[in-house]
């Protein structure tokens, strides 16, 4: 038993997963003085840090317990584009082995830096997720995050090569080539954005390739807030088993926590990356099992320590153990974001949720978008639905059912009267990556 | 006495009805008969044509929702209630018409009507015994020569 937890049965045993099996007296010990050490590094090299510090009668002595890091102040995405690019460096340039930016969607990106050490905690927290997941040495891994300055491929491609696994590092897109290579090399495993893959199924099926005839077993999917259903759908679709991962590139990019055989919430790696809960309004930290924002505090980074740092990510910390016999905490998966919440005539509406609505109801991988307007003043939301094969029908009748089915399980979830459209096959935009769920045009 | 129907899934936008009828005079496929189901949001266009199966085959890989239906063709005389006592026949044997449209062919006294059953094989089967026969699939392509 203790084999399989330690994921040694295919001979791939790796000394890397065993931090997730430390006593919790252990584990507080290793993030206590890790806290301390990097809130050191950032007060002594970072001046935005240590000004903060300073304006709060701080010093890196105050730190005495982990508790005393409630004193500390949060940092948010502005502060990383206030000091965009290089302003929150706590190393000189010729110890940083590696930049990456965020896709700057909302005008600058942030830049985030690595020194040779910070890599290699980021391939050992990869790994540790990648045999979460049960990959072993031996899997072929078809590595479809994006390379380059998103995070997500090379971030994935080090951790599976540590593992010892083989990588296909194909990077997003061409998606005919994806599905040849799934084929042709017997992928075991593959890991995108979950839109991404529902893509694949769909393109596979349009190819006469079923992805449930092929070696693949396991999807490792993150990049995205996404349901259950979504889950659900997607392992019947494709015969494997999904798994959830979550990380930040403000915080490393993938590795910060992953989900386990459990598929009940997603395992922190908390002697790297320390969880805190907060109430979104007044910052307060919250217990454990209590729903808010999640903060997190790298205790190992050099190039670029981010000391509590808001996620704007909603979830809570699931206090009870977990089957898989990790002693490291786990969060909720992450369903939703502050940032994605659509405010509509008062009411918080979030895409996850329209999403879940979706596929209570129907057969196939539903392709959506959420388009908002305003008409007289009033918020109206319309989502657009891809009719598929499976719900067509040659009466009306019976296709104004489906729209209907539709529109009431979403208004029954969110509460808001919604029109419903479905629209032809493929005319919803397919995303690479994460895909772009709301289309707001209120402001037009 | 039945034949295959194609339907496909329409937004109801201008030039929405344009891509796949170009896409299957492309493919050299000529439609028999049509019918447009629309609301407000869509519409359902229904085809007839001789090659069913490219025509749906070309449908598909142009990225269009296709489905076959079984419909039945039946000959009328085309006159003042040669409909009527079609639908008479059906109503009285309780037969459901989910839906029916109409062609008149090349021969002078006959029109051809188009009839979705909720149950093809009890309507085929009221008509017969009516004496009003369905046309099967080769009759109905051969109509127009």
């Amino acid at each position: 038993m203790l084999n399989a937890l330690w994921n040694d049965d295919a001979g791939g045993f790796h000394p890397a997963s065993a931090p997730d099996f430390l006593p919790e007296k252990r584990l507080k010990e290793v993030q206590l003085r890790r806290l301390r050490a990097v809130v050191s590094r950032a007060y002594e090299r970072v001046e935005l840090f240590r000004t903060r510090l300073q304006e709060r009668k701080l010093t890196p002595e105050s730190i005495r317990s982990l508790e005393d890091i409630e004193q500390l102040p949060f940092m948010v995405k502005t502060d990383l584009r206030d000091t965009y690019p290089f302003g929150l460096f706590a190393s000189p340039m010729s110890d940083i082995v590696r930049l990456h930016a965020s896709s700057g969607t909302t005008g600058k990106p942030i830049v985030v830096a690595y020194t040779q050490a910070d890599v290699e905690v980021w391939a050992e927290v990869m790994t540790r997720t990648f045999a979460s997941c049960g990959l072993h040495r031996g899997d072929i891994l078809q590595n479809a995050f994006g390379y380059g300055l998103f995070t997500g491929g090379l971030g994935a491609h080090y951790g599976a090569e540590t593992l010892g696994a083989t990588v296909i590092p194909i990077s997003g897109g061409n998606t005919d080539r994806q599905i040849m290579v799934m084929r042709d090399f017997g992928v075991t495993a593959l890991c995108c954005t979950p839109s991404y893959f529902t893509y694949l199924v769909e393109r596979a099926a349009e190819l006469d390739a079923d992805l449930r005839d092929m070696p693949v077993k396991v999807g490792i999917f993150g990049a995205e807030p996404w349901s259950d259903a979504m889950r659900t759908r997607i392992e019947e679709a494709a015969n494997i088993k999904a798994y959830d991962i979550y990380g930040l590139s403000e915080i490393i990019g993938p590795g910060v926590a992953s989900e386990c055989e459990a598929q009940n919430g997603l395992h922190v790696f908390e002697d790297h990356f320390y969880p805190e809960i907060i109430d979104p309004d007044s910052g307060q930290v919250l217990p454990d099992g209590e729903e808010g924002e999640l903060v997190i505090t790298t205790l190992s980074k050099k190039a670029m320590p981010v000391i509590r740092y808001r996620t704007r990510d909603i979830t809570r910390i699931i206090p009870e153990p977990c089957t898989c016999g990790r002693s490291i905490r786990r969060i909720r998966r992450i369903g939703r974001r502050s940032d994605d919440m659509i405010i509509l005539r008062g009411v918080n509406v979030y895409p996850s949720q329209v999403e879940a609505a979706l596929l209570a109801v129907e057969g196939t991988l539903p392709h959506y978008q959420i388009i908002l307007t305003r008409e007289q003043g009033l918020d109206q939301m319309t989502v657009e639905v891809e009719v598929t094969p499976e719900v067509f029908s040659d009466e009306i009748r019976a296709m104004e059912q489906v729209r209907s089915r539709l529109a009431q399980a979403i208004e029954r979830i969110i509460g808001i009267r919604v029109t419903l459209r479905l629209v032809e096959p493929r005319s919803i935009e397919r995303s690479q990556g994460k895909a772009k769920r709301v289309i707001d045009r209120r402001g037009d | 006495m039945k034949l295959q129907q194609l339907s496909l899934f329409l937004e109801n936008r201008p030039g929405r009805l344009d891509a796949p009828l170009e896409a299957i005079a492309a493919a050299g496929i000529n439609i028999l008969t049509l019918s447009l189901a629309d609301t407000a949001q869509f519409g359902i266009l229904r085809l007839i044509v001789r090659d069913w199966d490219k025509a749906k085959q070309v449908l598909e890989d142009g990225g269009w929702v296709v489905n076959l239906t079984e419909v039945v063709a039946v000959d009328v005389e085309d006159r003042p209630g040669g409909l009527a006592e079609v639908l008479k026949v059906l109503d009285q044997a309780g037969v459901n018409i989910e839906y029916m449209y109409a062609f008149s062919s090349y021969r002078p006294d006959k029109a051809i009507l188009i009839f979705r059953f909720e149950d093809p094989d009890q309507a085929v089967k009221v008509l017969l015994d009516q004496g009003i026969r369905a046309l099967d699939g080769d009759e109905l392509i051969h109509a127009d020569g």
